[in-house]
């Protein structure tokens, strides 16, 4: 009898051991993640894009060789009309249609478009986060009022995306009159839809996970298992999106300076807004029009890159 | 079957009819009206309010819907405030375009990307699947109406393979019946007209599919690997049917359902690029025309166009959840 029971006592000692030394390797499911992610090297050369793009954002603007608004080409008489003149020693990469240093535009246009891209893609995170959160918990907790609040919640989501996010950019842009503001909300208000669905759905898978069950017979009350267990849990997908819609709003936000929406302050340079300028020199000069599309291509291949990498890497079935 | 189209209908019903009254305020919400971009800046406010009265723009917003839902009821969405002509008739005129390119836009992005992205899986770790990978994620990242310039520059006004612009040439005399350019040609036998058509639909379709072409390649791509590691694809492997067979009836008709999925969802985003592509290419199309409404503050037009391009929205969804039953037979719909 003693036999057996020290023998069992030991058994359980071993299990306990092993799972504390598997609580110290460290399972979460971030640090799981964090940690493949660097073995990607997608994730790697991503990473390496941004910091390069959020250093020149930060910090460009007081490197510059000129002033990204000074018409230098105009005063020194170099700009007559069909002429742009090119790269020459002082100006890496020319003039643009003012006559301002095309390189220098290009540095200081990536504050703005790091603006415009964070900001747009905050707007659509915080409101799409609220209704699909919202919606989430009211169809995952709430019962029938609840499925009913969700289901009018989800109705008019479903109207927004039948709408093309072109059409619904251009007319909130039209209601609020061309302006910085307006080009973030307009490319905001696009992606709410994503965030709502996304974090909805991820809720309603959470909600019949084993730690609700615990946590609701516990007696923790409904609002707080939804905000302090399910969301947290529910998270990764939506912020695996946002880095990947920071791609897509600095495209849409050159799309709707394209279409004559953008910012009308021209002097604060933007890559959309210079590439839409460019498209009327597109014959004398393609370059105005090459450097900033290729600035946005590389910015946005970056994002979703490191996007990518960060959905294989918080992918369960992935993981070992 | 059946009841399953019929209740998706009726779902419709709701959702139009909210998204009929959200879009009514919020466009009697934009600032200046149809009589400003008719009179401009001149109007006296007399001149503003004779207008606006024979609009009926005077009346409450509620009693100015209720007119509109009785006479959509008769499918009749009003008259153009800027062009003065029945908002269907416009539609019928310029939807045809824009169908046209969208419909080249997906025949590319799906004839290329399905037998790409499947490749691409089947050589997973080569070369053929570096370059696709590498291919699409560019092609999510380039700007649609930057790549339509580009294309234009080198194969239009470079290489002067392709016209750059509009949707046929003009001294073709060809016969309309349904202002779809290639459809015409091929009812009325006038094989040129058609031809001439259909090469301007190339390079604005190219430029359209990139993104589409993108998606469906990369969403192939992780559904065949998926299906690659079934427990039924091993199991035909094992019974000995040829690796063709095996190919074809279980990796490639299994893996097909997400990527149909992206294909319905694509649609929204295939109208928002087409805007873009059709300024690029003076293609006439309702891209332009929405837009020139929507700084006449053409209520009549901005509302029946957007609405229809809401139910296409939606039926074009229905027929992908439909499809889900012909391709896999497990799927049915109830």
């Amino acid at each position: 009898m003693t036999i057996t029971a020290g023998k069992k006592k030991e058994k359980l000692d071993r299990l306990a051991e092993l799972a504390g030394r598997d609580d110290e390797r460290g399972v979460s499911l971030w640090k799981e993640a964090f940690r493949r992610l660097r073995r990607n090297p997608a994730a790697i050369i991503g990473a390496v894009i941004l910091a390069i793009f959020v250093l020149v954002a930060l910090i460009g603007p007081f490197l510059v060789p000129y002033s990204p608004t000074d018409t230098i080409g105009i005063r020194e008489g170099l700009i007559r009309p069909g002429t742009i003149p090119g790269a020459d020693g002082d100006h890496w990469l020319g003039y643009d249609h003012q006559g301002r240093d095309e390189f220098s535009r290009l540095i200081v246009g990536a504050r703005q478009t790091l603006l415009v891209g964070v900001v747009s893609t905050l707007i659509g995170l915080a409101v799409g986060a609220v209704i699909g959160g919202v919606a989430g918990a009211a169809a995952g907790l709430g019962g029938r009022w609840g499925r009913a609040i969700d289901n009018a919640l989800m109705r008019v989501i479903d109207m927004m995306l039948a709408l093309p996010s072109l059409l619904l950019a251009v007319s909130i842009a039209a209601l609020l009159g061309a302006s910085l503001t307006t080009v973030m909300i307009a490319v905001g208000v696009v992606s709410v839809p994503v965030f709502a669905r996304l974090l909805r759905g991820s809720m309603i898978s959470q909600a019949n996970s084993d730690y609700v069950l615990a946590a609701t017979s516990l007696g923790v009350k409904k609002p707080k298992i939804a905000l302090s267990h399910v969301v947290p849990n529910s998270l990764a997908p939506v912020i695996v999106q946002a880095t990947l819609t920071l791609a897509t709003a600095i495209i849409e936000a050159a799309a709707l300076s394209f279409l004559g929406l953008g910012n009308p302050d021209t002097a604060v340079p933007e890559w959309g807004v210079m590439l839409a300028d460019a498209q009327q020199y597109l014959g004398i000069r393609p370059g105005l029009a090459i450097y900033p599309a290729v600035a946005i291509i590389i910015t946005a291949l970056g994002f979703t890159l490191l996007g990518e990498a960060m959905r294989e890497a918080l992918d369960p079935k992935l993981r070992k | 079957m059946f009841r399953f189209i019929v209740r998706r209908l009726l779902q419709l019903i709701p959702t139009l009819f909210g998204l009929s009254l959200l879009l009514f305020i919020w466009l009697r919400r934009l600032p200046g009206g149809p009589e400003t971009a008719i009179l401009g800046e001149r109007g006296t406010p007399e001149m503003r309010a004779a207008i606006r009265r024979s609009m009926g723009l005077d009346e409450p917003i509620l009693v100015q819907y209720g007119r509109f839902v009785r006479r959509l009821i008769r499918l009749d969405l009003g008259t153009s405030t800027s062009t003065k002509r029945s908002v269907v008739s416009e539609f019928l005129e310029r939807f045809p375009g824009t169908v046209e390119l969208t419909v080249t836009a997906l025949v590319i992005a799906i004839g290329v990307g399905i037998p790409l992205g499947y490749l691409a899986a089947r050589r997973r770790g080569r070369l053929l699947d570096h370059l696709s990978v590498g291919g699409s994620l560019i092609g999510i990242c380039i700007p649609v109406f930057f790549l339509a310039y580009v294309l234009k520059a080198i194969f239009s006004e470079n290489l002067g393979w392709f016209p750059s612009s509009g949707r046929q040439d003009p001294t073709i005399d060809a016969t309309r019946i349904t202002n779809f350019f290639v459809l015409d040609g091929i009812m009325t036998r006038e094989w040129d007209a058609a031809a001439d058509a259909i090469w301007h639909l190339v390079l604005p379709g190219l430029a359209l599919a990139s993104i589409p072409l993108a998606i469906i390649v990369r969403i192939t791509r992780a559904s065949v690997l998926e299906v690659l590691n079934e427990d039924f694809v091993r199991t035909a492997e094992a019974k000995g049917l040829t690796e063709r067979t095996v190919r074809r009836r279980h990796v490639l008709r299994n893996s097909l359902l997400p990527v149909v999925t992206s294909i319905g969802l694509l649609t929204g985003g295939l109208l928002s690029g087409a805007v873009l592509t059709e300024t690029v290419f003076a293609f006439t199309g309702i891209g332009a025309f929405i837009y020139d409404a929507i700084n006449q503050r053409d209520y009549p037009v901005l509302m029946g166009f957007i609405l229809i391009i809401a139910v296409v929205y939606v039926l074009v969804n229905l027929l992908v959840d439909l499809s889900y039953s012909l391709i896999d037979p497990r799927v049915r719909v109830r």
